[in-house]
């Protein structure tokens, strides 16, 4: 399942208001946090969600923490094992990326932020895990051994990164193997 | 008896402790006239202090405005006149605000709920972006951090102070310490303050040493909230490394302490101690004008 959330619509109708497009205070961030998460509460086992910064002019510390940081936290955790809740982050710019980067430091978070020109990977990751994923990406859908392949190492390594991303549900594991978040109708050469 | 409190002639973040230090010999419910009728200029920090103090008396105080006509006017157009009659009586002359004041980026407006935040976000983005980089030749990036740097101080008072305060945001030439333009964020309350916030964390240890000082390094410096929430603290942090980027000074006044982060462009204290008690927390940040070589 698939869905896309225009933060600003959510912003408008939780502040009642056509005013505003700054997502900004804490309590502003834990009511567009629970309208999400509203949303959320009707998707499947396993969710796709684009959450679109498109149309919001900028948005300070408090307010990233609420709405990014604690909406992946909430998925990430144990807590939600039964669901299986990602996240592509689009229209994100340098306007919004300072206080974004800044709370996922904070939490030790990383997330898919889509780009022109595909998806990347930012936030905390370390260097195993960065070219996991985008090797991953580049494969379209992997398992152990393609990506194993790919990357030059022993399979019990990779089967280690894959599971390590998607605890973190920055790749979907699939039937036929993981997809990264932000891979799904990509075209691949 | 009406007690007279003494505004000085330049009304600023320092020269207000001389009012500070006056009011403390007088409880909260005596009379007091603030006479401001020998004050030439006052910053959005002298302005909004002063706002803070009608709000801390028990009794409705009387203030003299500046006899000054062209201070007074100047006060009118930041709204501090509307603003004050609300919590003073006044007296003196006291005009009427007429048209907009070019270097008031943002008059002096209220913040009591988080709405109020939005309000004064919304307000100053377009101006401090024209004013940002064409007056202080800081690249035009800079005015998101502004904004946030705006929203996350006015937020403190929101989910701190208990009660509502005052924001300020202005331009003007800092010739005695500086030279240049700035643009100060002044934000003022006589709420709880720092060291009541944080003593309100549940079980929370005092260390023996635990006062306004110390509560104002762990929530500035430490970045430290009452809250257990580990994703608290990331305002003033997050205020820190913009104002450090910009070559800019904070500085934040809590009961008996005050603290401030000092460029090198400055002489202030990093830390007073045991100054006379105020109510609330006050906090200016100052963003200089970028010269040639400057930071980036």
């Amino acid at each position: 399942m698939m869905m896309h959330i225009d933060l600003s619509s959510v912003l408008r109708q939780t502040l009642s208001c056509e005013l505003y497009s700054n997502l900004v205070t804490r309590p502003t961030g834990a009511a567009v946090r629970t309208q999400i998460e509203a949303l959320l509460a009707d998707a499947r086992e396993r969710s796709l969600t684009v959450i679109d910064f498109s149309h919001v002019g900028m948005i300070d510390f408090s307010c990233a923490d609420e709405v990014v940081a604690k909406l992946l936290l909430r998925y990430v955790a144990a807590e939600r094992a039964d669901r299986e809740a990602y996240f592509l982050f689009r229209g994100v710019t340098d306007d919004h990326w300072d206080a974004i980067e800044t709370v996922l430091e904070r939490h030790g978070l990383a997330l898919v932020l889509e780009t022109a020109d595909g998806a990347r990977i930012v936030g905390m990751v370390d260097d195993g895990e960065r070219a996991a994923w985008e090797k991953v990406y580049e494969l379209g859908r992997a398992g152990a051994a393609d990506l194993a392949t790919a990357l030059g190492a022993p399979e019990c390594d990779a089967e280690a990164l894959l599971d390590g991303l998607h605890r973190r549900r920055l790749v979907m594991l699939t039937d036929d193997g993981y997809i990264a978040v932000g891979g799904l109708g990509v075209r691949h050469e | 008896m009406t007690s007279v409190i003494t505004v000085p002639p330049s009304l600023d973040d320092h020269t207000f402790e001389q009012v500070v230090e006056q009011l403390a010999s007088f409880p909260p419910d005596a009379k007091l006239l603030v006479d401001a009728r020998h004050t030439r200029w006052a910053s959005p920090f002298g302005l909004t202090a002063l706002l803070t103090l009608g709000q801390t008396r028990e009794t409705r105080a009387s203030f003299a405005a500046p006899d000054n006509e062209d201070t007074s006017s100047y006060w009118a157009r930041t709204g501090f006149f509307k603003h004050a009659e609300e919590l003073y009586d006044l007296h003196g002359s006291v005009p009427k605000a007429r048209g907009g004041e070019s270097s008031v980026l943002l008059e002096i407006t209220p913040v009591v709920k988080s709405e109020d935040v939005h309000e004064v976000v919304g307000r100053i983005q377009q101006k401090a972006q024209q004013i940002l980089s064409k007056e202080l030749n800081i690249d035009a990036k800079a005015t998101v951090g502004f904004a946030m740097t705006l929203s996350e101080v006015c937020q403190n008072i929101v989910e701190h102070a208990g009660r509502g305060g005052w924001v300020a945001v202005q331009t003007y030439t800092w010739r005695k310490r500086l030279g240049r333009r700035v643009v100060v964020i002044a934000v003022c309350d006589a709420g709880c303050g720092f060291r009541q916030s944080l003593e309100s964390a549940p079980g929370r240890v005092r260390s023996d040493r635990w006062d306004d000082a110390e509560a104002l390094e762990e929530a500035v410096v430490r970045g430290v909230s009452r809250f257990r929430d580990p994703g608290r603290g990331q305002g003033l942090a997050g205020v820190r490394r913009y104002v450090g980027r910009w070559d800019g000074k904070v500085s934040v006044r809590s009961g008996t302490a005050r603290i401030a982060i000092v460029p090198s462009w400055d002489d202030d204290v990093p830390l007073l101690e045991k100054l006379a008690p105020f109510p609330g927390s006050q906090v200016q940040v100052t963003i200089p004008e970028r010269v040639s070589g400057g930071p980036r």
